[in-house]
């Protein structure tokens, strides 16, 4: 911080512009001041690694081979992008996380338009509700994989057998349909994320307008479709955003269901493999930066959605 | 969140069609309970599984009303799987406190400079935080293992609880600084026309205010430490290694120790889901960055 700074050499009115500069400055700095310290901390501990990882992402660099370590340009982009297995991971991870997005978020709506309402037992609904959000990811994919969809004890297959009894189908749930058995895993844990934001945004809701359009003779669709709805947007924005951010990124999930096999590694996986039991440097560095391309694109939609929100309360 | 919003009063119906709002209504209540049930179902399963004996947990059809005993929870705590889950809980405490706490030592003064006496560009900077937040972890990986290898931070509890600090710091800085900034100005100016300084204005007049959102965003940062699973794999290995990696080692185990799976999942999620109800209602507020109140 400067300390250069003397104010008190003359009588307030005879400070020269110049003087007047030093101050608002000095000022400038003990604002900031608190600022830094978690400001540098950030750029270092998250920006940097990322330089690297891009100059990285230019090099041949396989931990198994060191001897022929060199930048190569663009050659592992090519491969990154010519290579099917990273094709099919770019493809599973949009797919991944476009249905578990949509579907929770769907989910998210309905649910949290029944809790909206007051009923016996409200608060225990919500709190039930809320409950697979805060399993720890890894032991609810744990649970999802071995008490449920296991072909020979798992729940889903117990129920089938109690209803339509010994001669019941019994399917193996992950190896017929792995994609959809971590969609599901993750739908279930995501939806209690979506209801929670819509329900934040239905409680906010203009009441007296909502009222006053009833006693126009407005039927609950109408006030739904032309009231609600364009007042839930920004939160239906903001919570499939969010979702898409994390659930871009997931990797526990599809490291414990299925351990990225039959057509289920998505991109986080995919590079985690590439790095970790290839010892691919250099590739998974260019894996890395894709990734890195494509959430840019969507954090672009979401900070202008987040802050479009910020506006509002800004204006209140 | 615990504002409950009560239907608003209505006129009284026409006589012919009073009873089909209230039929409807229990309808829809009925439909809310039965789907607060099937969501909670593999959780109270996962609950009763942890309590039963291995044979009883692996049997088709499932036995509900088998007896039940804390087998699951007694091989998970040793007796069969060969490692204690002890270290590995520790560290997940360790690493999940220290790095709460070293977020809030950073986030509060950053908070404090984008809120109550706001730095030019304040909104830019707070973009900036947040934008952070968005850059796949996965992409800095590797870097970060280089790194640690080079300095020989790996398996080493500190490295983690440097990136749990880093990965949560963003958040913390949103969600306290939409707290600090629920404190009226009024109120500010006012404890400075009474004479308090800067420091005892904050102690004696802001920090009661922002207490509850403080310990908000602590079991937030907590949580998101405590899941975390991708960096814990590949940084940690036998001494700094956390729960969730620990809870790996049953992802190949084809279920034979189903009930073990179910208790060491049960421990494991047991900190987090007494912090989330704690937390319950500035929950969203933390999860959606303080974007909604």
């Amino acid at each position: 911080m400067s300390t250069e700074v003397q104010p008190r050499t003359g009588p307030a009115w005879d400070r020269s512009a110049e003087e007047k500069a030093a101050l608002r400055r000095a000022g400038d700095w003990a604002r900031r001041a608190p600022l830094l310290p978690a400001l540098i901390f950030l750029i270092i501990v998250t920006q940097l690694p990322f330089v690297i990882t891009l100059v990285i992402s230019f090099m041949n660099w396989n931990a198994y081979y060191p001897d022929e370590r060199g930048f190569t340009g663009f050659d592992n982009y090519r491969r990154v992008l010519t290579d099917v297995n990273t094709r099919d991971s770019i493809i599973t991870t949009i797919q991944l996380t476009v249905s578990v997005v949509l579907v929770s978020l769907v989910l998210g709506l309905l649910i949290a338009l029944l809790l909206d309402r007051a009923f016996r037992g409200r608060g225990v609904v919500r709190t039930m509700m809320i409950t697979p959000f805060l399993v720890v990811p890894v032991a609810a994919a744990l649970v999802w994989k071995h008490a449920l969809y296991n072909p020979e004890y798992g729940l889903f297959n117990g129920v089938l057998t109690w209803i339509f009894g010994e001669n019941a189908p019994q399917p193996d749930w992950i190896s017929t349909m792995p994609l959809t058995a971590i969609v599901v895993s993750l739908v279930w844990q995501w939806t209690p994320f979506m209801m929670l934001i819509i329900l934040a945004g239905l409680q906010s809701k203009p009441l007296d307008v909502i009222e006053a359009a009833r006693i126009d003779g407005c039927s609950s669709w109408q006030i739904f479709r032309h009231m609600t709805l364009p007042h839930l947007r920004q939160y239906l924005e903001l919570g499939a955003l969010l979702g898409s951010i994390y659930i871009v990124q997931n990797f526990d999930a599809v490291f414990t269901i299925t351990s990225g096999g039959l057509g289920t590694a998505n991109l986080p996986y995919t590079i985690y493999q590439t790095f970790y039991n290839a010892q691919d440097y250099g590739r998974a560095s260019a894996a890395g930066v894709v990734v890195v391309i494509g959430t840019i694109v969507i954090a672009t939609f979401a900070l202008r959605t987040v802050s479009s929100l910020f506006r509002e309360e800004g204006a209140r | 969140m615990t504002t409950t919003l009560e239907a608003p009063p209505r006129t009284a119906p026409p006589a012919a069609s009073a009873s089909r709002p209230n039929r409807t209504g229990t309808l829809l209540s009925v439909l809310a309970w039965l789907v607060g049930i099937l969501f909670i179902v593999p959780v109270l399963w996962m609950l009763l599984t942890s309590f039963h004996s291995e044979a009883d947990a692996a049997t088709n059809p499932p036995s509900l009303f088998a007896p039940l005993t804390l087998d699951g929870y007694a091989n998970f705590f040793g007796a069969q799987t060969g490692a204690s889950p002890w270290p590995p809980l520790l560290n997940s405490l360790t690493a999940s406190v220290l790095s709460t706490a070293l977020v809030l030592l950073l986030s509060i003064p950053a908070a404090y400079a984008l809120s109550i006496r706001p730095v030019r560009k304040w909104t830019d900077v707070l973009f900036f935080f947040l934008s952070t937040k968005m850059l796949p972890v996965v992409a800095g990986l590797l870097p970060v293992y280089l790194i640690a290898q080079g300095i020989g931070m790996l398996d080493n509890i500190w490295l983690l609880i440097i990136l749990y600090t880093s990965m949560n710091l963003p958040i913390a800085v949103w969600m306290m600084r939409s707290f600090l900034a629920e404190v009226p100005v009024e109120v500010l100016e006012a404890a400075s026309i009474d004479g308090c300084n800067l420091t005892r204005t904050l102690r004696t007049v802001v920090a009661p205010m922002v207490l509850p959102g403080i310990a908000a965003t602590s079991l937030i940062c907590f949580i998101f430490s405590w899941n975390e699973l991708l960096f814990a794999r590949v940084l940690t290995a036998t001494v700094a290694q956390t729960a969730p990696v620990f809870l790996t080692g049953f992802v190949t185990s084809q279920g034979l120790f189903l009930a073990t799976v179910c208790a060491a999942s049960v421990v494991v999620s047991l900190p987090v889901l007494i912090a989330g109800f704690a937390a319950q209602d500035k929950l969203v507020q933390g999860l959606s960055l303080g974007a909604i109140k």
